[in-house]
């Protein structure tokens, strides 16, 4: 506190203390570091510290070919590592105009969605987590693991996969995974009628979240926020919508947009993209054609033209791009990776100032950070 | 005395590690898990195994801890719940200290944790366990004034049910106070007070999971905010007391909720302490269901509920209850 008057106001209004809040605290979620001016239990500043999992991704990727940074891309963020992984292998597709079959365009939104759902479940359970209910963790865990069994058995990984190649994916799927999957979405969708009644219907649920952490329309256009928060905040942008990829301009589905920009909205548009997403695989498993996962040609070496290249999915999180700089060589000479968390996170200090103590946890839980994706 | 007293120290121990036991295994049935089952027949040796490992740990004492509070606290948080449960009919017989304002001084007793919270928040030297400390001071102040409204109007009743209680040369005034005179009042006239007093039940209730600080209103120790609140800094044995404090405090305010409202001892077939044991851990059951299902409130809404809902309503059930019986009386 340097100025007199800023002084003067602490000794009315009380001392401001700072409190060091994570790497390692029970439920900041990952590695996100905290450092809150406090007046009492009042958030007066606060200021997130990241790259406590820094792992040099972009670097890495320009010291090894185009396929080679393949399995890196599910790392990056390890909750929606499939969507990360096929939206590369999209990205490079898109430069080399390879076709991909059919069959795969309809594999591949069966993985990503159900990628995004398993995604979701765990944030509803860790957000509840930090509003102290700790039952629904488990449920949602349960559910997240039927996810994570069938991801496993086309896969053969349970959360960093490396599904994708260039031009379809590495495994066809059987009648029983697409058996397996159909039985899941009808116990999703009886699970999440019991989650509405225990867990959206609660009022000490709805109290905690309503009003709390608003982010407006232009503090979310701003700092540029995507993903659920965005729409949350009133703003319908979705990639799979607004520039179509890897076939979902085919889906009916609907995006979910509220306008309050609080924790609630928040909570209820993930719930509802939950839905949403069941009903693009439900249309996907329908319409699935038989035939190759892969291009009957394929180039041997993924060579990137010269020019600069930009591509972007939906991740759980939001607006994932990337950014491709090729010089005629299948090494990039620069890829740089736009992850959602990164901004979404940046809009938290002007959301948390004036909030209380306990509503942080909340408000930062309710954004859904992943932090390896903001550090890479 | 001596005996008295390694007697109520056996049953609380006993008594813990059944809580716990228990705890783990309704959050496990609650949660779809199986629970302890490795130690013993349905993991019942488990918490002793925990204990075991609690004892053996090393006592850590953080640098610039305020030592004498910092050491003391654990101690204070340990002592009155031992002496409070002492104050308890089991039976018309087995009680071990008979005292005629029972009912004050379980509350007093209950009044000297809050202290205990608060040294160990303030000596630990850290901010999260004074965080936890404030919250917990104000939290348990305000929740008492309900908790003990509450329990007036079961006093008031019992006061205005009849002047004398017992049979032959066992009559004796009645005094609302002494916590055997409140389940004989409910037994001679074979009525539950929850039946009477159902406002004052639910809100005891509600304010002795805050008293005891469990959720929905665990605040103080609220993990997500505050790492572990108040005892954050202890380990090892220390820690162990406060947990001991903790659910022997649950034990106490079940057993309390049993004399004022489900007519302690009373009870068909079965002697009397069994039937007092089995009603409190009906009422704990239903204190980890409800730990089990809820999320944690805010602490500015959960002072809002105190002093908006809780305080008003109890004052009102008790000048309802006083007129009542003014009016029933003439």
């Amino acid at each position: 506190m340097s100025s007199d008057s800023e002084a003067n106001k602490d000794a009315e209004d009380g001392e401001v203390y700072s409190l060091n809040m994570g790497p390692q605290h029970p439920s900041m979620h990952g590695v996100l570091r905290l450092l809150l001016d406090l007046r009492g239990e009042e958030v007066v500043k606060a200021k997130p510290v990241i790259g406590y999992s820094h792992r040099a991704h972009e670097k890495m990727a320009e010291n090894r070919n185009t396929l080679q940074f393949l399995p890196n891309t599910s790392r990056v963020d390890y909750l929606s590592g499939m969507i990360y992984n096929l939206g590369y292998c999209q990205a490079i597709e898109k430069i080399l105009e390879i076709e991909v079959p059919e069959r795969a365009i309809f594999i591949r939104v069966i993985a990503n969605e159900l990628n995004r759902v398993a995604s979701h479940l765990l944030w509803f359970g860790t957000f509840l987590l930090d509003l102290g209910g700790i039952t629904p963790f488990l449920y949602s865990f349960d559910d997240r693991e039927e996810i994570l069994d069938i991801l496993d058995q086309v896969t053969g990984s349970r959360l960093t996969y490396c599904y994708g190649r260039f031009g379809g994916v590495t495994w066809d799927v059987d009648e029983n995974f697409l058996a397996r999957t159909t039985a899941f979405l009808a116990r999703i969708r009886d699970r999440l009628g019991m989650y509405k009644q225990l867990v959206t219907d609660n009022i000490i649920l709805r109290e905690r979240c309503t009003g709390v952490g608003v982010v407006s329309t232009a503090l979310a256009k701003s700092y540029g926020v995507t993903g659920p928060s965005l729409r949350a905040s009133g703003v319908a942008y979705d990639v799979r919508k607004a520039e179509p990829y890897g076939g979902y301009d085919r889906f009916d589905f609907e995006v979910p947009v509220l306008h309050e920009g609080d924790t609630m909205a928040r909570f209820h548009i993930r719930i509802r993209e939950i839905e949403e997403s069941c009903k693009i695989i439900e249309q996907a498993i329908k319409g699935i054609p038989e035939g190759d996962i892969l291009p009957k040609k394929m180039p041997k070496r993924f060579k990137l033209p010269e020019g600069e290249f930009y591509f972007a999915v939906e991740s759980a999180r939001g607006h994932f791009g990337m950014y491709i700089v090729g010089d005629g060589s299948d090494i990039p000479v620069k890829l740089k990776l736009r992850t959602p968390s990164f901004s979404n996170l940046s809009a938290m200090p002007e959301t948390l100032a004036g909030t209380m103590l306990a509503d942080t946890i909340a408000i930062v839980g309710s954004i859904d950070v992943v932090m390896p994706e903001i550090d890479r | 005395m001596p005996i008295a007293a390694g007697l109520i120290m056996g049953m609380l121990t006993v008594n813990v590690l059944m809580l716990v036991w228990a705890e783990r295994k309704v959050s496990a049935w609650i949660q779809m898990r199986m629970g302890p089952t490795e130690v013993g027949p349905f993991g019942l040796l488990q918490t002793l195994a925990d204990m075991l490992k609690l004892i053996s740990k090393q006592l850590i004492t953080p640098s610039n801890v305020d030592k004498p509070l910092y050491h003391l606290a654990p101690l204070l948080a340990f002592a009155p719940v031992v002496a409070a449960v002492a104050l308890f009919p089991f039976s018309q017989d087995t009680i071990l200290v008979q005292n005629d304002y029972g009912l004050l001084f379980v509350f007093a007793f209950g009044g000297v944790a809050v202290l205990a919270i608060f040294m160990a928040g303030w000596g630990s030297n850290n901010k999260y366990a004074l965080l936890g400390a404030i919250r917990s001071v104000a939290q348990n102040i305000s929740y008492e004034i309900p908790l003990i409204l509450s329990a007036l109007s079961v006093v008031l009743v019992v006061n205005a049910m009849s002047p004398t209680l017992g049979f032959g040369e066992g009559l004796v005034e009645t005094n609302g106070l002494d916590l055997s005179h409140i389940v004989m009042a409910q037994d001679q006239h074979g009525i539950w007070f929850v039946i009477f007093q159902p406002v004052a039940a639910v809100i005891y209730f509600i304010s002795a999971l805050a008293e005891t600080n469990r959720a929905p209103f665990d605040i103080p120790e609220a993990e997500s905010e505050l790492v572990a609140g108040f005892h954050t800094e202890y380990s090892g044995m220390r820690f162990s007391l406060f947990f001991f404090a903790e659910y022997t405090n649950m034990l106490i305010v079940s057993m309390l909720a049993v004399v004022l409202f489900f007519g302690g001892w009373d009870g068909p077939v079965l002697p009397g302490p069994l039937w007092f044991f089995l009603k409190s851990y009906a009422v704990i059951f239903v204190m980890m269901w409800v730990r089990w299902t809820f999320p944690r409130l805010r602490f500015d809404q959960l002072m809002t509920f105190c002093w908006k809902v809780l305080i008003p309503l109890s004052i009102l059930n008790l000048l309802v209850t006083a007129f009542v019986i003014t009016v029933l009386g003439q």
